[in-house]
């Protein structure tokens, strides 16, 4: 090989590395490192020192932000996840199914299943609102009822309720990722082999148990990926709460609810905001980690179940 | 006795009529099935869109009514009027384009220069340096917020100051992407090596060869990429709320939106509101309307490796 490519090939790659060096790498290192400082102040760069203060104040019972994260941003993060996650997952792969069975009108309702991807997160956010809102809500009009989904209701006095508010936020975040997952799905699903059915059929095998026994295991790499990527996904939700319930994130007191639906990016972008970065970092490490906790076990669950 | 000869199926203990008239209906039954389901699922992808465009014709009055209208009875124009003064629309979106298209354009330069780079030139470190980048990839962004937004207030980008620092401070840490030069670098390496070899025979250097061969090859790439990057501009929202901090004159258009109408304290609001949201929808349907095969063929692209 010609060495004299090497300095030129670095010159093709100096304006990406040089950016990710400054907004990339060097932050990584920096964040874990402001999370264990003490005190830290970002303007003139001063610290007294090393800590897991800023940890204790979070992880511990005692903690400053125990509260607001352990008892409110985290258990509503592992909620969205767990049940946004395997509902939408399951409902793209039906849709993803039955749109490869019927081929006559895959390609029109291809293009509406895809809709939601290119909206704003924000705008169709208050849109659902609309659609949620306890006064004058669509939602309750044609459910004939009068529930305080996502604010307080004045004519009825009526408070949010916790799990009103976490459905309309679920059902808006599935809504609005099936058509990422589907159209991953329908992506597998056409590289399947024909021969594969044309077998089942002389088995007689029936269509459920051709989905299940041939379409869901030849799709499972597919599966493992959109799992992987919406886990992460939902972990670091923000977006779709600021546009469901504001700015303040759904804050509710004593009249309107005694609930938040705050998360732990919001918590983080709320730290920063709020300039005590080291616990923004402290925070954002811990997410990191859990990330990565979970990506691991769906690793190694799939090393058993995923057929490549 | 009966004589005829008749076939019993083993299996559910029907003749063969039986058994075909059975499938023939659990085929059709399936189908209705699957037609009820996916036409169900279609409304309700279609339905938030359809609820936006006519609340955001109704009057106040309309929409407060106990019994929702699926038809707006007067159209309310305006609301449209309303919604263009209060988000003060044409400031945002000036800001919006000038960082979407110039995040937009760096970042389509950055990438085309790396993709060519790891997909054509040999150097020591390349697979080793590849995979350090696809590797950054598993890391919340979250992470870099923090301490980007330390560096850019340490340059006085942040709090509004000045409007060329708030503007560099939304464009610089996204004028590269990692994502993106992994997807070009693919579309490139599907670039014969005869045509690279041909070039060089010519008497064409590297440079001339990105740029009048392997660019032009790769358009749908670097069109797919153009697009979704202008779409991710026209959609952030946490970043340029760090920066600008309450500074409205240097909103991008959904920043704009969401603090404009921040509360549906005021139900009266509720059009002016859908109206604003109809006005940041629609320029992202009318992409995807005529961009729709580049922006799937995009999207897609990310699972097909699994």
């Amino acid at each position: 090989m010609e060495t004299k490519n090497n300095w030129k090939a670095w010159l093709y790659l100096a304006p990406v590395i040089i950016l990710l060096a400054v907004f990339t790498f060097y932050p990584i290192i920096n964040t874990f490192v402001v999370s264990f400082l003490k005190g830290y102040n970002y303007t003139n760069g001063t610290s007294q020192g090393f800590t897991f203060e800023n940890y204790v104040q979070i992880l511990s019972p005692n903690g400053v932000y125990f509260k607001d994260v352990m008892q409110t941003a985290l258990p509503n993060t592992l909620l969205i996840t767990f049940i946004t996650v395997p509902i939408s997952i399951i409902v793209a792969l039906l849709i993803a199914i039955g749109l490869n069975s019927i081929p006559a009108v895959k390609k029109l309702l291809q293009t509406i299943f895809f809709l939601p991807y290119v909206t704003n997160s924000i705008a169709i956010g208050m849109v659902f609102a609309v659609i949620f809102d306890s006064r004058f809500g669509v939602f309750n009009s044609i459910l004939h009822t009068q529930i305080s989904w996502l604010t307080y209701n004045p004519d009825t006095g009526q408070s949010v309720n916790y799990w009103a508010a976490l459905f309309a936020l679920s059902f808006y975040i599935v809504w609005h990722s099936l058509p990422y997952k589907i159209l991953i799905f329908l992506g597998g699903l056409q590289n399947i082999d024909q021969q594969y059915y044309d077998a089942a059929k002389i088995d007689a095998a029936g269509r459920i148990k051709t989905t299940w026994r041939i379409t869901v295991p030849l799709l499972s790499p597919q599966i493992l990926y959109v799992m992987i990527t919406s886990f992460i996904g939902a972990f670091k939700e923000y977006d779709s709460v600021i546009g469901l319930f504001g700015d303040s994130g759904g804050f509710f007191d004593s009249t309107t609810g005694p609930d938040t639906m705050k998360t732990v990016v919001y918590f983080i972008y709320q730290q920063i905001a709020q300039n005590r970065v080291q616990y923004a970092s402290a925070a954002a490490v811990i997410l990191f980690i859990i990330i990565l906790i979970f990506t691991g076990i769906q690793f190694m669950v799939s090393k058993k179940r995923v057929h490549y | 006795m009966n004589n005829d000869l008749v076939l019993v199926l083993k299996n559910d203990r029907l003749n063969v009529d039986q058994q075909r008239v059975l499938s023939l209906t659990l085929r059709i039954v399936g189908l209705v099935i699957t037609y009820l389901f996916l036409v169900f699922m279609a409304l309700l992808m279609l339905f938030p869109f359809y609820w936006m465009i006519i609340t955001s014709l109704k009057t106040g009055a309309e929409i407060q009514q106990m019994e929702q209208t699926y038809w707006p009875t007067v159209i309310f124009w305006e609301n449209y009027s309303q919604a263009v003064s209060r988000m003060d629309f044409g400031t945002v979106i000036t800001n919006t384009l000038i960082v979407g298209v110039v995040s937009t354009l760096g970042t389509l330069v950055t990438t085309i220069f790396a993709a060519f780079a790891f997909a054509r030139l040999e150097f020591k470190g390349r697979d080793a340096c590849f995979m350090i980048l696809l590797s950054t990839m598993m890391i919340p962004g979250e992470m870099m917020v923090i301490t980007n937004y330390i560096t850019v207030s340490l340059f006085g980008m942040t709090g509004g100051q000045n409007a060329l620092g708030a503007y560099a401070a939304m464009i610089l840490p996204f004028m590269v992407s990692i994502f993106y030069i992994y997807l070009l670098r693919q579309n490139f390496k599907q670039i014969p090596n005869e045509l690279y070899l041909a070039a060089k025979v010519d008497g064409k250097s590297d440079w001339q060869f990105l740029w009048k061969v392997m660019v032009p090859l790769a358009m749908p790439t670097l069109i797919t990429i153009f697009i979704l990057k202008l779409m991710g501009a026209w959609n952030s929202y946490v970043w340029p709320n760090l920066i600008t901090s309450g500074h409205r004159e240097l909103y991008l258009v959904t920043n704009a939106l969401r603090s404009t109408f921040d509360s549906l304290t005021n139900p009266n609001d509720a059009g002016a509101q859908m109206a604003a949201t109809v006005i940041v929808t629609v320029p992202l349907l009318l992409v995807f309307i005529f961009f729709r095969k580049y922006i799937m063929r995009g999207v897609s692209r990310a699972g097909i490796k699994g």
